[in-house]
């Protein structure tokens, strides 16, 4: 029998579809709560009060979100050129390299937002520098960039803990990170902005590089769909073959999206260590990385869709620390298993209720226009 | 003297690492021959790691281990399969989601039900897999030349000799039967074996079901094999490894083989010079030994295998044109 | 039994909004050729893959020697002694002939076994019907021709008696269309029911005993091949007199525009495609390169358009070389006056998932009209592509909308439009009507003609000759790679045919 057949208004396309796959991922999740011996729907509350419930938790739940915007970022511009980078949590941690390059050489010397700049670019250049060498291969040798940036980034591991331990660590200290960082190397929190909703932000690290953030995704827009570079990615991610008509150089592009994937990643390095940490140490990424695809994946490579994207996952991340003192078997890793499913769901799944949803759209405009005729008749 | 028994212990522990390689390699070449691409691996061996480690430990016997070990497996390449092919989505999307599905998940359920930090416990003797000795290895011993070779070939794991004969094994299913000649083709060209009357989706289901049978296998080795019991986070990438090996291997069991051996013996290099300074170059930080097999992947896509050619409809999924 | 093969009664199928078979009957007599003709889009290739399974009917019966029979799958089709030889080969490439033919009905689950009564089987098969292939052969090793004869070979191992070809002679020279109508002739006299699927009315008329028409997914009518005319099935398949010839007047050919000196092109395989071509095309002319696919006019044009390396020779573009052998820079050609309409206008020409405004500007986006700064002009672009729309008659016209939703028609207007309005000396144009409805049709070729009074330089290739004998000025012909012969536009079709079949131009003058 024939499937009939109606086209999906837009608000169903790039509203209700993405929050049906959403939903879906969370009652699997919510199934694997359950198996775990506890209640889905308590550690729902609690997830949703400790993210939202005071200030403090506001905060963190935007510090967080603040990471997830910058990773999540760099998988959407290079899902934009058809590349998958999953080397976002390899190119965070270098990305902290320069960003605590900058800090130690300034933070004696100049205040904070002098010493920013410096460690906005410190943290680009380290962190397109870090993917440099994947986009090359892809680029020009065709290795699968998948694999060469899932290597670079046990890779980048291996080189952080070693500068860590050798180089970057204080000389007579055991602990591996770098001494910490003065006032110059610190940034301020944004405890005026929450106070403007009526919050306080007590603890929480909520600092400026959330302003960085936004203005980093309004420029990836501006990037993607307002310049030529932006016209010739996306070109060159929906078809190469067109590409090569239009006379785009693929194997150039393809490299600056790669650079410029790989500076935002490294971006997100500035809010864990200036923003909260005030040194650089040991895996500050905390798979911010890979949350970074299903951030992107969610809000459908549009930083429209990745802000409020980045914001749950933030949420994800601070309900999940108040859910584990309630349930401490539920613990962070609880979020890794709701990433993978939001990636498969909004992923590789994206389109599995779009064939029930079209019959339900067509029987319903089939519905009204025999109303339509009845009421005509009359 | 100390050279041949340097030798022979990184002989005897290339073989040890190679093991998960091999099967995982050989997974990946019935999936990824089929047309449908594999980066889930990792998560599928890590998941039956756990499960095997779990199962072993809750009924105290190996083969449950090991059966358990093949079902999450084999349901956690079902998922894949169902989104691959019948749903049509992104494989290699899938595959991620499905490594840290498996990342997360046997690290909660771990905590939640054995309450040991992410860990199983131990296993008894009785729960996990022994070595086996060959016949007259003792005597045999003695015999020059060949009594070492044969010693180096006893005292494995019976998952060790199944490992390795699975390659002629493949190699057998691929080349000469009729499963093995539909898969190929399917990887290359669904739409010959749609006209023919054969059903794509079923083969390529069947293609994912051997990948997901073979890494449960894997996952069992890790942890009732080589070791007593599951760690949290196990497999430490040699999902990804092995991958790098089938396509090292162009995607043929025989050089499969040979590529697992070679990363294993890197792997078992790193391990033994660890803390040692190797001749001429002196010491060698230890993260750089670490880092090694990774490093020399990349080398490798780089160099020798910068435009391998994969099935020919390889990641594309099928649709019937119009 | 009755002499009656096949029968479909009110076959119907949609996709979607599209109705591609409207309550088709159709009744094909045993031992017969019929053939079904119809344009692209008449529901032709729709119907067969009902026939064949890969599609099941929404409504209607099919009888197949007279047992009614739900085809749900190829297996079942296979089962009723149905085959099909498709118009893309479904060939593994990188396996053997042999390997091919058994792909399916291996005999049993150890190759071994089975192996020996194929090759028996198969080498009876090439004795019995003259389709001598070497069974160890690899597919993607053989010529086009004998590839052919794979899927043929395919479909008679399953024992097929009634044989569906879809557009079979589309990669055929007319001397191996010729052996393939001989094929298809022993295999009638064998008894085989033949159905031939084919939009060329000279086939029709040469080889089939019978012909249905079909036109907009309905059946129009079924003729005796004897009793009936190409004028009247043109007619039929479009549904009113069809102009065969664009109006239109003398060219004036003034200076050369495009000059391609001894090109030359080497492909991966090592195959040369171009071998060697040498022509000129003037400003105010059209010449139209005829030839059947796959004689390289596809390579020569991707190379003139700077979008795939040449392996030696020179082309100069209004005097000044372009750097054929070297990198390609389909961009700087652009800025010198080079405009393309690519033969693949989906994947190549078009990117289908963005709006019709992004795709006018494909190939000219470092344009400064179209930049504003280091920004995208976009109302200047979205201005520009609203004009286009307008003076091309685009619908729907929405310069917003996604290009992958506007019909073929439609698309290739899209890139017409924009190649054309570049206002460029030199256009060059693969397969500018393909897929294209008849009214578009119309519409673009006049479009061409206004472009050379205007003194353009056009190259056009087409596998159409109909299409070139009624548009080019001049005619070259391709084959192999080589421009064997040259002609103006008062040759005639047979002369045309026998070049494009390779017949050496130097026998045909001594004659």
């Amino acid at each position: 029998m024939s499937v009939p057949y109606a086209k999906l208004p837009a608000w169903v396309d790039f509203g209700l579809i993405p929050l049906l796959n959403l939903t879906v991922a969370f009652l699997f999740a919510g199934l694997v709560v359950l198996m775990a011996g506890e209640s889905p729907v308590r550690a729902a509350i609690l997830m949703v009060e400790g993210a939202f419930g005071y200030g403090e938790g506001v905060g963190f739940t935007l510090y967080y979100a603040t990471n997830f915007i910058f990773t999540g970022l760099a998988v959407a511009v290079a899902f934009h050129c058809g590349l998958f980078n999953i080397g976002g949590e390899g190119q965070a941690y270098v990305g902290g390299l320069g960003v605590s390059l900058a800090c130690l050489w300034l933070d004696h010397l100049v205040p904070w937002y002098i010493t920013f700049p410096f460690a906005i670019l410190g943290a680009a250049l380290f962190g397109a520098g870090w993917a440099l060498i994947p986009a090359w291969l892809q680029a020009k040798r065709g290795s699968h960039i998948v694999i060469t940036t899932i290597m670079f980034n046990f890779i980048a591991s291996s080189l952080m803990v070693y500068l860590l331990v050798e180089t970057l660590k204080p000389p007579g200290s055991m602990a591996p990170h770098t001494r910490a960082f003065a006032e110059g190397g610190q940034l301020p929190k944004l405890d005026w902005l929450l106070a403007l909703f009526g919050l306080d932000i007590g603890g929480a690290p909520f600092n400026v590089s959330f302003l960085l953030a936004l203005v980093a995704a309004f420029l990836v827009w501006v990037l993607i769909w307002r310049t030529r570079l932006g016209y010739e990615i996306r070109t060159t991610g929906a078809s190469p073959k067109a590409a090569s008509y239009a006379g785009i150089p693929q194997a150039r592009i393809i490299i600056i999206t790669m650079l410029i994937s790989g500076a935002l990643a490294g971006m997100m390095a500035i809010n864990p260590i200036m923003g909260d940490q005030h040194r650089m140490q040991l895996d500050f990424v905390t798979g911010a990385g890979f949350v970074g695809i299903a951030v992107a994946l969610m809000g459908r490579s549009h930083p429209a869709g990745i802000i409020p994207a980045a914001i749950l996952f933030g949420m994800l991340y601070q309900g999940g620390a108040e859910i584990s003192f309630e349930m401490p078997n539920i613990s962070r890793d609880m979020i890794v298993i709701i990433q993978g499913l939001v990636i498969l769901f909004a992923g590789a799944l994206e389109n599995m209720f779009r064939p029930a949803l079209t019959v339900f759209f067509a029987n319903l405009s089939a519905l009204r226009s025999t109303d339509r005729a009845l009421e005509a008749g009359e | 003297m100390e050279f041949l028994s340097t030798l022979s212990v990184l002989a005897e522990s290339t073989i040890r690492v190679s093991v998960p390689l091999i099967l995982a390699a050989l997974a990946g070449l019935f999936s990824e021959r089929s047309g449908i691409f594999d980066i889930g691996l990792e998560g599928k061996m890590l998941a039956a790691a756990f499960a095997g480690g779990a199962a072993a430990a809750v009924f105290q016997s190996a083969l449950m281990g090991l059966a358990a070990a093949i079902a999450v497996s084999v349901f956690l390449a079902l998922v894949h399969a169902f989104a691959s092919i019948t749903e049509r989505g992104n494989q290699i999307v899938s595959g991620v989601a499905i490594n840290f599905i498996a990342l997360g998940a046997t690290v909660i359920l771990g905590q939640a039900w054995f309450e040991q930090g992410g860990r199983t416990p131990q296993l008894e003797a009785g729960s996990r897999f022994q070595t086996v000795e060959l016949p007259f290895v003792e005597t045999l011993s003695a015999v020059p030349v060949l009594g070492p070779i044969y010693d180096l070939l006893s005292g494995h794991f019976l998952l060790t000799y199944f490992a390795f004969l699975m390659v002629p094994f493949s190699w057998w299913v691929l080349y000469r039967t009729r499963f093995g000649l539909r898969l190929r083709a399917v990887g290359e060209n669904p739409g010959a074996v749609d006209t023919a009357g054969i059903s794509v989706t079923w083969l390529r289901y069947r293609a994912v079901i051997c990948c997901g049978i073979l890494c449960g296998f894997a996952g069992a080795y890790l942890s009732m094999a080589m070791t007593a019991g599951f760690v949290k986070g196990m497999t430490a990438g040699k999902g990804f490894i092995a991958l790098a090996a089938l396509i090292f291997a162009k995607w043929k069991p025989v050089n499969v083989m040979f590529a697992c051996l070679l990363f294993g013996f890197l792997d078992a290099l790193a391990i033994r010079m660890q803390g040692n300074p190797l001749p001429l170059i002196g010491q060698v930080p230890v993260q750089l030994m670490q880092a090694l097999p990774y490093i020399l992947t990349v080398i490798l896509l780089a160099g020798f295998i910068g435009k391998a050619v994969p099935p020919k409809a390889g990641g594309v999924p099928y649709v019937k044109e119009r | 039994m009755s002499d009656i093969a096949i029968e479909l009664r009110g076959i119907d199928k949609s996709f979607g909004s599209v109705h591609a078979n409207k309550d088709i009957d159709l009744t094909v007599r045993r031992g017969t050729i019929h053939g079904i003709i119809g344009e692209n889009g008449a529901g032709k290739s729709t119907l067969m893959s009902i026939l064949y399974g890969f599609y099941q009917a929404d409504a209607g019966e099919i009888v197949v020697n007279d047992q009614p029979v739900t085809i749900k799958d190829p297996n079942a089709a296979i089962a009723a002694g149905i085959g099909m030889v498709h118009q893309h080969f479904m060939l593994v490439e990188n396996f053997t002939v042999l390997e091919n033919v058994m792909l399916g009905a291996e005999d049993n689950q150890v190759l071994n076994r089975g192996i020996t009564r194929a090759r028996t089987e198969l080498k009876r098969l090439e004795a019995e019907y003259a389709l001598d292939v070497d069974p160890d052969a690899i597919i993607e090793e053989l010529p086009v021709g004998l590839q052919q004869r794979v899927e043929i070979l395919k479909a008679l191992y399953r024992g097929a008696d009634i044989l569906i070809l879809d557009e079979p002679t589309g990669v055929l020279t007319p001397a191996e269309a010729d052996h393939l109508f001989r094929i298809l002739a022993q295999l009638k006299e064998e008894g085989k029911t033949i159905v031939l699927i084919t939009h060329k009315l000279r086939e029709i008329m040469a080889i089939t005993d019978e012909v249905s028409v079909m036109r907009r997914g309905e059946m129009v009518a079924t003729r005796p091949t004897a009793q009936t005319s190409v004028e009247e099935l043109a007619e039929l398949m479009v549904g009113r007199h069809v102009l065969l010839r664009v109006d239109k007047g003398e060219a004036h050919p003034g200076d050369v525009k495009l000059d391609v000196k001894d090109l030359t092109v080497i492909d991966q395989r090592g195959v040369t495609m171009v071998d060697n071509v040498s022509f000129s095309v003037r400003a105010g002319e059209i010449v139209g390169i005829a030839g059947v696919a796959g004689n390289g006019q596809s390579e020569l044009l991707e190379a003139i358009a700077g979008i795939r390396k040449a392996t030696s020779g020179t082309v100069m573009l209004k005097g000044q070389s372009i750097n054929v052998t070297g990198q390609a820079d389909a961009a700087a050609l652009r800025k010198r006056g080079l405009a393309h309409v690519p033969e693949d206008r989906h994947n190549v020409g078009l990117v289908l998932p963005f709006e019709q405004n992004e795709n006018s500007i494909l190939g000219y986006q470092d344009d400064p009209a179209y930049l504003s700064g280091a920004l995208l002009n976009i109302d200047g672009i979205r201005g520009e592509a609203a004009r286009e729309i307008e003076k091309y008659d685009i619908r729907p016209p929405n310069c917003r909308l996604k290009t992958a939703n506007f019909s073929g028609g439609n698309q290739q207007k899209i890139v017409l439009a924009r190649e054309m309005e570049r206002d460029p000396d030199v256009l060059i144009i693969g397969q500018p009507t393909r897929g294209v409805d008849v009214g578009a049709i119309e519409f673009i070729h006049r479009r061409i003609i206004e472009m050379r009074d205007a003194g353009k330089a056009i190259l056009l290739v087409s596998v159409e000759l109909d299409e070139i004998r009624s548009l080019a000025d001049r005619i070259l012909v391709m084959f192999a790679g080589r421009i064997v012969g040259e002609r103006d536009n008062t040759a005639s079709e047979g002369e045309l045919g026998l070049l494009m079949a390779g017949v050496e131009e130097t026998r045909e003058a001594a004659e």
